[in-house]
C-alpha cells in the first residue's frame, strides 16, 4: 500500500514535472521554427509561378526551389522534393530582388530632424566615418523599401568633399552587422555639381560653397599623394629601428586602401567637363572608381565607355541643371549612356523615397530604355557594378533566393509585391504604413 | 492738317487692335484628335475616338469625326487623351511666395506678383498640366489670396488667370508657421505664435477683429441707405488685412489650409464652424486619414502628395494609404505637388494610388476632375466633354503606368507643348551646330 502510495507519488512528482517541462518548452516551440526557417535550412518550392530571371530565358510557368538560403533550381518541369514548403504562386511573377544604387537608408530617418540624420558628417574631409557604423537596422523606411521588392541598397554617407565609406546592405536583420554584403563597399567622393553653390532649404539644412572641379581634384591629388608617402614612411620605419615613425594620420590611413587599388570610390560627378577630368585623374590615380549621378554623362557617353567606368543614376526627381540640355535630359541620359555601352544602374538617393527605385527605372524606359534592360539596371547591373553578381542580382541556380512575388510588372506603379525572400527566409511586408492604416481603420469598424 | 493726323492715328489704332484682335481671334484653337482611346474621366474610355475642337471648346466627341478646312489634325492612334492635368497646390510663376515677415499678411496677393517667364511653366506643360493653383507660401498662419493659372506659356500674365475659379485664402498651421525648424539669429526675437495653441488663439483673434470690422460696415451702410441718414455720418477706417478676412466671412473668399497633424486640422474646422467661413480644402492633410468622419461631417476635401513624407516630425506619420483610403471613405482628393519638379511628374504620383487601393480611373480623377472641383472650375474643365474648354494631354501609354510619357499638352485648342515637334527643333539646332 504505501510503495504504491510511493510510486503514485513519483508518478504525480513525475507528471507534475512534464507538465512544468511542457509548459516551459512549449512558448519556445513556436520561437524555434521561424528561427529555423530564418537560418532558411528549410527546403522551399515556388509554384506555378512566372520566372523572369533577368538573366536567361522567361519561364512562362514553373517552379522555383530553394535549398539553405539559396536557389536550388529552377524550370518549368521540376520535381518537387518531398517535406519542401509549397508556395502557390499562380498568376504571380518571380523577379529578383532589386538593389538600390545609392541610398541613405538607415542613415536619415526625418530628414528635417537633425536627431535623426547621420548621414552628413562636419567638415570636408572625412574618409573615416563609416556607413554601417550608424546604419539604423530597424529604421521605419527599410520596411517599406522592401515591400516594394527592394532587397539591397547602397547606403552612402553625404557632404564635403570626401564624404566617408558607403556599405552594401540587405533589407533584413536584427541588427546593423547582421545587414552586412559588403562593410566597406567604397569611399564616396563629391565632386561640385553642374548648379554650383547649393543653400539650405527656408533656411534649413547645410549650404554648400562652390568649388571648381578642377580644384577638388587637385585637392584630392594631393591627398593621395600624401598617403601613398605616409605609407612608404611607415614601412621604412618598420623595416629600420632608427628610422622615426611617422605620426598617425587618420585622413592617410583611411585613404590607403583607395590608393592601393582595394577600395573603389564613388566620385559624385554631374558636368561633362568634370566627367573628363574626373577620367584622366581616376586612371592617372590607377584607382577603381564607379560615378554617380553623370547628369552629363551622354555628352561624353563614350569616354566613359571607353574608360569602363559604371554609373549609378542619380535620382531622375529633379530639374535638369542645364535648361539647354532639355527639358528631358535627365530621362535621356540612361537611355544614351546604356545605348553607348556603360554600365548603369539606377538609385533613388533617398531614405523615405527608396521604394521608388523601379519608377526611376520605368521613367528611363519610358523615354526610350529598353525595358529589360531597365530592370537589369535596378537587378543584375548593380550587382556587377558592386562585384556581388555572383551571390545575387538574378534568379540562377547557386545564387541566393533573394526573390520578389509580384502581381504584374516588377517596374509598374500599380504593382503590388506579394512576397519576398531575402536569402531564402520570407520577409515580414508590414511596415509603417499598413500598421498605422490598420490602426485607424478600426475607428471605422468599430461603428 | 491735325485733324486728318488726328484721324490718321486714330485709324492707326484702331487697325492694330483689330490686328491684335484677329491675332488673338486666330489663336482660339481648332483641332481634330484622331484615333485617341479617350479617357474622359467622367464617363467611360473611348476606344478609337475623335475629338473635335472648335474656338478652344470640345465640340464633338466620337468616331470618324469630320473636321472644317484648314484645321489640324492629330493622328493620335495607339495613345490615350486625358484632360489636362489640374494641380491644386503650387508656387510656381511667381516673383514671390511668402511674406513671411508677420503672422497676419491677408492683404497680399498672389495676382499681382506672377511671373509668366518661369520656366516651370513649360516643366508643368511637359507633364500635362494645363492648370495650377499658385499659392503663397506656408510661412504664416495667414498668407495672401491665391491665384488659379492656366499654364498658357509665353502669354502675358492677364492671359493666364483662370477669373472663374474659387479666390482662396491661404491659411497654415503647425511647424511653418511655428518656425520650429528654423535657427534662431542672436537678438532675433522669436515670432508669435511659435506654439500650435498660439496659431488658433491667432486665426480666432483677427476673425473676431474682422467680424467687428464687418459690423462697423454693416452699420455704417444701413445708416447710410437710411431715410434719414445723420448728417455726420463718417465711414468707418478702411483696412486692407481685415477687408480680405471681412471677405472670408462674407462667404466672398474660401479658406485653403495647410495642416498635417489631425489636431489641428479638426481645430481648422471648428474655427470654419465657429465663424461660418468656407474650406475649399486642406493642404497636405498627411493625417487626414485619422480624422475621415470629421472630413466627412465638415464635407471638406484634401490637397495632397501620394507619398512624400518623413521630411520633418509632423509629417512622419504620412502613409501612402492616405489618399485612396480617404477617397475610399468618400472624401474628395487631389493630388498635388507643392514643387516646380513634381508638377512634371504629377500623373506618376496619381499612378501609385493604383497600388494603395485605388482604381487606374479612381487615381485619374485625382488629378483632373476632383481637382477642378476643389477649384471651383469643373463646369469648365476636368473631365473631357463637349461644351468644355479644350485643356488635353495626349499620353503614349496609359497615364496611369510608370512606362508613359507625355506627349502634347492643349490648352483651350492651342498645342502649347509638343515633344515631337521640340525633337525636331534640337535636330535641327544640332544640325545647325555641325552635329553633337
Amino acid at each position: 500500500m504505501s510503495t504504491l502510495k510511493i510510486n503514485r507519488l513519483v508518478k504525480y512528482k513525475l507528471l507534475l514535472f512534464l507538465f512544468i517541462l511542457s509548459v516551459w518548452l512549449v512558448p519556445c516551440t513556436p520561437a524555434q521554427t521561424p528561427e529555423a526557417s530564418r537560418q532558411g535550412s528549410g527546403l522551399l518550392a515556388i509554384v506555378n509561378v512566372r520566372i523572369v530571371p533577368v538573366v536567361g530565358q522567361e519561364i512562362p510557368s514553373g517552379t522555383i526551389l530553394v535549398e539553405r538560403g539559396k536557389i536550388k533550381a529552377l524550370g518549368s518541369h521540376l520535381e518537387i522534393p518531398t517535406g519542401a514548403r509549397i508556395i502557390e504562386a499562380r498568376g504571380l511573377t518571380a523577379y529578383p530582388g532589386m538593389i538600390d544604387g545609392y541610398s541613405s537608408l538607415g542613415l536619415v530617418e526625418i530628414s528635417g530632424e537633425p536627431a535623426t540624420v547621420d548621414n552628413r558628417e562636419t567638415g570636408r574631409i572625412n574618409p573615416q566615418v563609416k556607413a554601417i557604423e550608424a546604419l539604423k537596422y530597424d529604421s521605419m523606411h527599410i520596411p517599406i523599401a522592401r515591400s516594394n521588392g527592394i532587397v539591397a541598397a547602397v547606403v552612402s554617407p553625404t557632404g564635403g568633399l570626401i564624404s566617408g565609406q558607403s556599405t552594401l546592405i540587405k533589407l533584413d536583420g536584427w541588427t546593423n552587422r547582421e545587414m552586412v554584403i559588403k562593410e566597406s563597399l567604397a569611399l564616396v567622393v563629391e565632386l561640385p555639381g553642374l548648379r554650383g553653390g547649393r543653400r539650405g532649404f527656408m533656411g534649413m539644412g547645410p549650404s554648400q560653397a562652390a568649388v571648381s572641379t578642377e580644384r577638388a581634384l587637385s585637392e584630392l591629388k594631393e591627398l593621395f599623394q600624401k598617403a601613398r608617402m605616409y605609407e612608404i614612411r611607415r614601412e621604412q620605419a618598420e623595416k629600420n629601428m632608427l628610422w622615426p615613425r611617422p605620426d598617425f594620420d587618420e585622413v592617410s590611413h583611411c585613404l590607403l586602401p583607395v590608393v592601393k587599388g582595394e577600395l573603389p570610390v564613388i566620385f559624385s560627378v554631374q558636368g561633362d567637363r568634370d566627367i573628363l577630368q574626373t577620367i584622366r585623374f581616376v586612371q592617372e590615380q590607377k584607382i577603381k572608381a564607379i560615378f554617380y549621378g553623370v547628369h552629363q554623362g551622354f555628352k561624353v557617353a563614350e569616354e566613359i565607355k571607353k574608360a569602363g567606368i559604371p554609373c549609378i543614376i542619380g535620382s531622375l526627381y529633379d530639374q535638369p541643371p542645364v535648361w539647354e540640355d532639355g527639358y528631358d535630359s535627365l530621362f535621356l541620359n540612361p537611355v544614351l549612356l546604356n545605348k553607348a555601352g556603360v554600365k548603369i544602374a539606377f538609385s533613388s538617393s533617398s531614405s523615405s523615397a527608396a521604394k521608388d527605385l523601379p519608377y526611376h527605372a520605368a521613367k528611363a524606359a519610358a523615354f526610350g530604355l529598353d525595358r529589360l534592360e531597365a530592370l537589369k539596371a535596378v537587378t543584375i547591373y548593380p550587382a556587377e557594378i558592386f562585384g556581388v553578381d555572383k551571390i545575387m542580382g538574378s534568379l540562377e541556380a547557386g545564387k541566393l533566393a533573394n526573390i520578389v512575388l509580384a502581381d504584374g510588372d516588377l517596374l509598374e506603379l500599380g504593382t503590388r509585391i506579394e512576397k519576398v525572400f531575402i536569402e531564402g527566409r520570407e520577409v515580414d511586408l508590414s511596415n509603417r504604413y499598413t500598421e498605422l492604416l490598420e490602426k485607424f481603420r478600426k475607428r471605422e469598424k468599430e461603428k | 492738317m491735325k485733324k486728318l493726323t488726328r484721324a490718321s492715328i486714330f485709324i492707326l489704332g484702331l487697325t492694330l487692335m483689330l490686328a491684335c484682335s484677329a491675332n488673338w481671334l486666330l489663336a482660339a484653337g481648332n483641332l481634330l484628335i484622331k484615333n485617341a482611346t479617350i479617357l474622359p474621366v467622367t464617363g467611360p474610355p473611348i476606344a478609337g475616338g475623335d475629338v473635335l475642337v472648335i474656338d478652344g471648346i470640345i465640340k464633338q466627341i466620337g468616331r470618324n469625326l469630320a473636321a472644317p478646312p484648314g484645321t489640324r489634325i492629330i493622328e493620335a492612334s495607339g495613345r490615350y487623351l486625358i484632360p489636362g492635368i489640374i494641380d491644386t497646390h503650387t508656387h510656381l510663376a511667381l516673383s514671390g511666395t511668402n511674406e513671411g515677415t508677420e503672422a497676419i499678411t491677408p492683404e497680399v496677393n498672389m495676382a499681382e506678383v506672377i511671373n509668366p517667364d518661369d520656366p516651370a511653366i513649360f516643366t508643368a506643360l511637359s507633364g500635362g498640366v494645363t492648370m495650377v493653383h499658385t499659392m503663397h507660401g506656408s510661412a504664416n498662419v495667414i498668407g495672401g489670396v491665391n491665384v488659379v493659372l492656366k499654364m498658357k506659356w509665353g502669354q502675358p500674365s492677364e492671359k493666364l488667370v483662370v477669373k472663374e475659379a474659387y479666390p482662396t485664402l491661404k491659411f497654415a498651421l503647425g511647424e511653418n508657421v511655428k518656425q520650429s525648424n528654423r535657427t534662431l539669429l542672436p537678438g532675433r526675437p522669436q515670432r508669435y505664435p511659435a506654439t500650435r495653441m498660439g496659431a488658433n488663439a491667432i486665426i480666432r483673434r483677427e476673425l473676431l477683429r474682422a467680424r467687428d470690422y464687418l459690423a462697423e460696415w454693416d452699420r455704417y451702410e444701413k445708416l447710410r441707405n437710411s431715410k434719414n441718414p445723420p448728417p455726420n455720418l463718417l465711414p468707418p477706417k478702411k483696412d486692407l488685412r481685415l477687408e480680405t478676412l471681412a471677405d472670408l466671412l462674407r462667404g466672398k473668399l474660401y479658406a485653403r489650409c495647410h495642416a498635417y497633424v489631425a489636431t489641428e486640422m479638426v481645430e481648422f474646422l471648428n474655427l470654419a464652424r465657429e465663424f461660418g467661413f468656407k474650406v475649399a480644402a486642406l493642404e497636405h492633410a498627411w493625417e487626414a486619414y485619422k480624422i475621415t468622419d470629421e472630413l466627412l461631417a465638415a464635407g471638406v476635401g484634401i490637397s495632397v502628395f501620394i507619398d512624400s513624407w518623413a521630411y520633418k516630425m509632423e509629417a512622419a506619420e504620412g502613409i501612402a494609404y492616405n489618399a485612396s483610403y480617404c477617397t475610399q471613405r468618400g472624401i474628395l482628393v487631389s493630388i498635388n505637388s507643392d514643387s516646380s519638379e513634381r508638377v512634371r511628374r504629377l500623373f506618376n504620383e496619381a499612378g501609385k494610388a493604383v497600388k494603395y487601393g485605388l482604381t487606374p480611373d479612381e487615381a485619374l480623377k485625382m488629378i483632373t476632375i476632383n481637382a477642378a472641383r476643389q477649384l471651383g472650375v469643373e463646369r469648365l474643365v476636368g473631365s473631357i466633354e463637349v461644351g468644355k474648354q479644350a485643356d488635353l494631354a495626349l499620353f503614349n501609354e496609359h497615364p496611369m503606368s510608370a512606362y508613359t510619357r507625355c506627349d502634347l499638352t492643349i490648352i483651350e485648342g492651342e498645342v502649347y507643348f509638343d515633344r515631337e515637334q521640340l525633337i525636331k527643333e534640337r535636330q535641327a539646332t544640332s544640325a545647325a551646330k555641325g552635329g553633337n
